[in-house]
């Protein structure tokens, strides 16, 4: 949508891409263009406005628009197939892209490493994976921010709306980020009231509409009051929980706009700092980290400003903590601590700081959160 | 019986002009065979170029677009081929059945629970060598593919169970339980983020067939194409087939075994969609995943159509298809054009070819022959 | 009452809720299918036209501020629909089902097109009718707040009944769906009969999808239907061709559906991908018990392809 051609650039691409064509028959065709400009590729797995993590990364990729000296070029709507190869390799050969964001966390393993491997010339930058040095090659590098902390702040901004001591959680997959966000969702709420539970539902798919819907009006049957979600595009879940009367948590974007009355907060990607510094450092002639990672502090994420309905209470506590994590070395996950079947995650005087490496591969819900992972 | 009689309009069942040479009629019908869905080929392009203009685009850039991504450079047409690989094993499980009367459209189904048989396989049963290992996770997936399928055949001449109706139900069903599988009981603890079998072994990875960037499962598709020509065309099995197709009271009469062909032709139809679930895994994924789920079984309807369910013509309309995909990201970088462009082209261009069926046998053209020879 | 008790009742209320939320739009679609099908022509393509409704009923309703202008113009895309695959069907030799697959096709990809810009933007709801104000629990509250379209599904489908049994336009559908000749020995023109049902159904799944976008999930995008199109197709199969069975067969599938989410609500989350596959699955079982090859389907119209 947002892709108008400048004539500038509309030259500057047919001329690339006739240079790109001609040399792409020697199997070449990166280098060619590289010395007209950086051209820079972004991916996406579904629409980029869908109000959630596509949306968060296109807003990355407009602020790289932005820069001087850089082309920003742009597919949406990439399954994790084959697919994907070839829309990486089809920005190399045609467009002269030189830095790639394939933003899916499953292209990363198989389809990137794959391109990789084949075009050493072209850096390729993935959001989650966790790349190694020791399996990958070294013109990929992943990087990921500690959202887990937003959803903490998340959960203390819900424990001071709710009425009811239960909150909900709509998730897709049981997987180490959702299930990190889940529990870092209800220890926030638990720090303020420790009675607090949180429902939790998958859906199973990433993005689902109705079943979110079901989901979202499911924890309201239950007297949940208070609803987050981690699936692709919140903006159904946000819409159908306000309408049951509930307040909302957003995730991935801002999602003020969907529920202004309900709206406590948010957990926020702010990709547009870290696809500008990853560009910056590019454009003067360095090398990325090829392992990045970051939470508030670096600005890797951000909260949505407090909506109406946090009382002056829970907005004081929120910034307090804010801060305190804003400090570095914060651990929502901390002894003692059980998961919900009652096995013991951590002892007392245990705890798992958020840059630790453990909590990337989480398998358990905490206690208080009432649901299971299989 | 509309359905089958003008499922059944491409070669006909009976060959009445088999014992009387090469006649005029035969003739003309082997070339309006050609003439008429290439002539809706290039309407239903036309059409589309009216499109382009009315929402103010330039077709010649479209269609400049769509060649050079598809097919104007040895990088487009390894795309183009890469895409077409697992179209043509889905386009025969629909094509297949279409000859015997029924239409399937849960091809899906049979592709991703192939795929999971093929990654359960290769992580249970390690260590076999590369060929037995391949062997072994083709089989157990052509196995499931056509039990799946073949249920949906025996369930219409048993029951009279609408196989359309369900082919889709078991296609819903399937994508349930491979996902089910591959996050529940089949899960590797290790695949965290993406829940997924464990990765195959090295030696049960297909690779990019020599001198092409492509993998291998483009020549096995190719392959199973010309098998069923064969089978369906130059058999006995496959006349019998075609003759449930042409009129299944006729066949009954004839005491074929109508049962028996159905289901059989069905499986063997969900064999080849197992089967493309199994070069997903070995040949891309490398393990079974929910991204077995991609749609290639609901392209594969459109293509078996457009082919006119004979299985030749699979090969040459799956490329065309594979090339509209291939060029689609390009299309949305060059054109400000969103990427559901590509589907708005493929619904004109079937509808195109459907309505050219009215004109079988009134083109005239056995006068014309008789003029220009 | 136990803790057990209260869970079961809460999984029924939840399922009782559901069934009406998720029904709607497939009370619409299967009674387009229903009449389309009493013709003795099948329009597979429901699906795009529905997804094609969602679409500009949703657009319509942004630009204009009024959901219900959404509703119309989504009936109006629909009977577009239906009006094409009418015309494109009386051609000899052409396939009704294939046409449907490609329409399908062309519905879905039209909406993607044009619907792009409308993926953000938040368009004005229908509205509800309150028929739980009685009840001081909320869940039951909620479970009975039903949309106008759900009032007016369930009445059209008494009317459809009544008018295909009752009336002269009713008599002729039947006689054009059972046989064409008869029909045309009677003096009807088929295909102008056949064209005006297909036309009709296809303005009814417009506003199915019309729901789907302005009241639930109530937004537009390209996810927002998960096969209603293609579901209500089988549904009317094993509702018999009855407009008022469409009914039950649409709360039967909408109430499996919920089952999913309302187990895991009480706790039962083990095999979540299983549950949420039960409407496909009682779907099928109910089709294979209901389906018999040595009698003729019991009501199903003697014109029509799938039964042949």
């Amino acid at each position: 949508m947002s892709m108008i051609f400048t004539p500038t650039r509309r030259t500057f691409i047919k001329s690339a891409a006739a240079l790109a064509g001609a040399t792409a028959l020697g199997g070449l065709g990166a280098g060619a263009a590289a010395a007209a400009g950086l051209t820079v590729g972004f991916i996406y797995v579904g629409p980029k406005d869908d109000f959630g993590y596509n949306q968060a990364h296109a807003e990355g990729a407009a602020a790289v628009k932005a820069m001087d000296g850089v082309t920003v070029i742009e597919e949406e709507n990439v399954p994790e197939t084959v697919d994907c190869q070839k829309t990486m390799e089809s920005m190399i050969n045609f467009d002269g892209a030189t830095l790639l964001f394939p933003t899916s966390f499953g292209y990363f393993d198989p389809h990137i490493l794959e391109v990789a491997a084949k075009q050493p010339d072209v850096r390729f930058q993935h959001a989650g994976g966790m790349w190694n040095a020791d399996k990958h090659p070294k013109n990929v590098g992943s990087y990921f921010g500690y959202i887990g902390m937003g959803q903490y702040l998340n959960g203390i901004a819900a424990a001071h709306a709710t009425k009811t001591r239960k909150i909900g959680f709509v998730a897709a997959k049981p997987i180490p980020q959702v299930l990190l966000n889940i529990n870092s969702f209800l220890l926030g709420a638990r720090s303020v009231d420790p009675e607090i539970t949180c429902q939790v539902i998958f859906t199973g798919e990433w993005s689902l509409a109705v079943k979110e819907a079901e989901a979202t009006n499911a924890l309201a049957d239950q007297g949940v009051d208070v609803i987050t979600c981690h699936v692709d595009g919140p903006k159904v879940v946000i819409e159908t929980a306000a309408g049951r009367g509930a307040f909302v948590c957003g995730y991935h974007a801002d999602q003020t706009s969907l529920a202004p009355e309900k709206y406590l907060t948010g957990a926020e990607w702010n990709w547009a700092k870290v696809y500008t510094d990853m560009v910056k450092t590019t454009l003067d002639g360095g090398t990325i980290d090829n392992f990045v990672r970051g939470g508030l502090a670096d600005g890797f994420i951000k909260m949505s400003p407090l909506g109406p309905a946090v009382p002056e209470a829970g907005r004081k506590q929120f910034e307090a903590v804010k801060a305190e994590i804003l400090k570095g070395g914060f651990a929502a996950i901390k002894g003692p601590l059980k998961d919900n079947g009652g096995k013991v995650i951590a002892e007392a005087g245990q705890s798992f700081v958020e840059t630790d490496v453990a909590l990337e591969s989480m398998d358990y819900l905490v206690e208080g959160v009432i649901g299971s992972l299989s | 019986m509309t359905l089958t009689s003008s499922l059944n309009a491409g070669p006909a069942p009976v060959a009445p002009a088999a014992g009387r040479g090469r006649s005029a009629g035969a003739l003309d019908r082997r070339i309006e065979a050609f003439a008429l869905p290439l002539g809706a080929l290039v309407a239903g392009l036309a059409v589309f170029a009216l499109f382009l203009m009315m929402v103010g685009k330039s077709p010649a850039e479209f269609y400049g677009l769509v060649f050079k991504a598809g097919f104007g450079t040895a990088f487009s047409w390894e795309n183009t081929l890469a895409r077409a690989s697992p179209l043509l094993l889905a386009a025969l499980c629909v094509a297949i059945p279409a000859r015997l009367g029924l239409v399937v459209i849960g091809g899906e189904g049979a592709i991703v629970l192939g795929g999971v048989a093929a990654g359960a396989f290769g992580m249970y049963l390690t260590g076999l060598g590369s060929s037995m290992g391949i062997l072994g996770m083709a089989v157990s997936a052509i196995c499931v593919g056509g039990v799946w399928i073949g249920l949906v055949g025996a369930l219409r001449y048993r029951r009279g169970v609408n196989e359309t109706i369900s082919s889709l139900l078991l296609a819903y069903i399937a994508i349930a339980l491979m996902n089910h599988f591959v996050e529940g009981p089949l899960r590797d603890p290790a695949s965290l983020n993406k829940p997924s079998t464990a990765p195959l072994e090295d030696a049960y990875r297909i690779g990019a067939m020599p001198g092409l960037d492509v993998h291998g499962g483009l020549a096995v598709g190719i392959l199973a194409c010309v098998f069923s020509w064969i089978l369906i065309e130059r058999t006995a099995w496959g006349f019998s087939a075609r003759i449930v197709g042409g009129n299944i009271r006729a066949a009954q009469i004839q005491g074929l075994p109508v049962g028996w062909l159905m289901t059989g032709f069905c499986a063997l139809a969900g064999g080849f969609a197992g089967l493309a679930g199994m070069l997903e895994v070995a040949a891309v994924h490398g393990s079974a995943n929910g991204s077995l789920a991609g749609g290639y079984g609901y392209t594969g309807i459109l293509i078996a159509f457009l082919a006119r369910h004979n299985m030749l013509a699979i090969i040459p309309v799956a490329v065309l298809l594979a090339g509209f995909e291939a060029s689609s990201g390009l299309i949305q970088r060059r054109m400000d054009l969103p990427d559901a462009t590509i589907l708005v082209l493929q619904g004109i261009v079937f509808i195109s070819i459907l309505i050219s069926e009215t004109f079988t046998g009134r083109l005239g053209l056995s006068t014309l022959w008789r003029k220009t020879s | 009452m136990s803790e057990t008790d209260l869970g079961v009742w809460t999984v029924l209320i939840a399922m009782l809720g559901g069934a009406i939320r998720v029904s709607t739009p497939y009370i619409f679609v299967s009674l387009g299918e229903c009449l389309t099908e009493r013709s003795g022509r099948i329009n597979l393509g429901l699906e795009g036209t529905l997804v094609f409704g969602a679409m500009s009923g949703y657009a319509i309703a942004y630009e204009t501020g009024s959901a219900w202008a959404g509703v119309l113009a989504a009936a109006l895309a629909g009977t577009l629909f239906g009006l094409f695959h009418g015309w494109v069907c009386k051609l000899p030799k052409v396939n009704d089902i294939a046409i449907g697959i490609a329409l399908m096709l062309l519905g879905m990809g039209l909406a993607f097109f044009f619907g792009k810009p409308y993926i953000q933007p938040v368009a004005p709801d229908l509205p509800t009718i309150a028929l739980g104000a009685w009840s001081s629990s909320p869940q039951v509250e909620a479970a009975l707040r039903i949309n106008v379209l759900f009032v007016v599904g369930i009445a059209l489908a008494f009317f459809i009944a009544w008018m295909l049994r009752s009336t002269r336009i009713g008599l002729v559908i039947r006689v054009v769906g059972d046989s064409a000749d008869a029909a045309r020995a009677m003096g009807i023109s088929v295909d102008r009969v056949r064209l005006l049902a297909t036309a009709a159904g296809g303005a009814l799944a417009g506003i199915g999808g019309a729901y789907l976008s302005l009241y639930y999930p109530g937004s537009w995008n390209e996810g927002v239907s998960s096969g209603q199109g293609l579901m209500a197709v089988a549904l009317v199969i094993f509702a018999r061709w009855s407009p008022v069975n469409c009914i039950w067969a649409a709360l039967l599938f909408g109430a499996a559906g919920a089952l999913g989410p309302a187990l895991q609500s009480v706790g039962v989350s083990s095999g979540y991908y299983l549950s949420y596959a039960a409407p496909y699955v009682l779907t099928l079982i109910l089709l294979i018990a209901t389906s018999s090859t040595t009698r003729a389907v019991r009501g199903a119209p003697g014109e029509l392809s799938i039964t042949k």
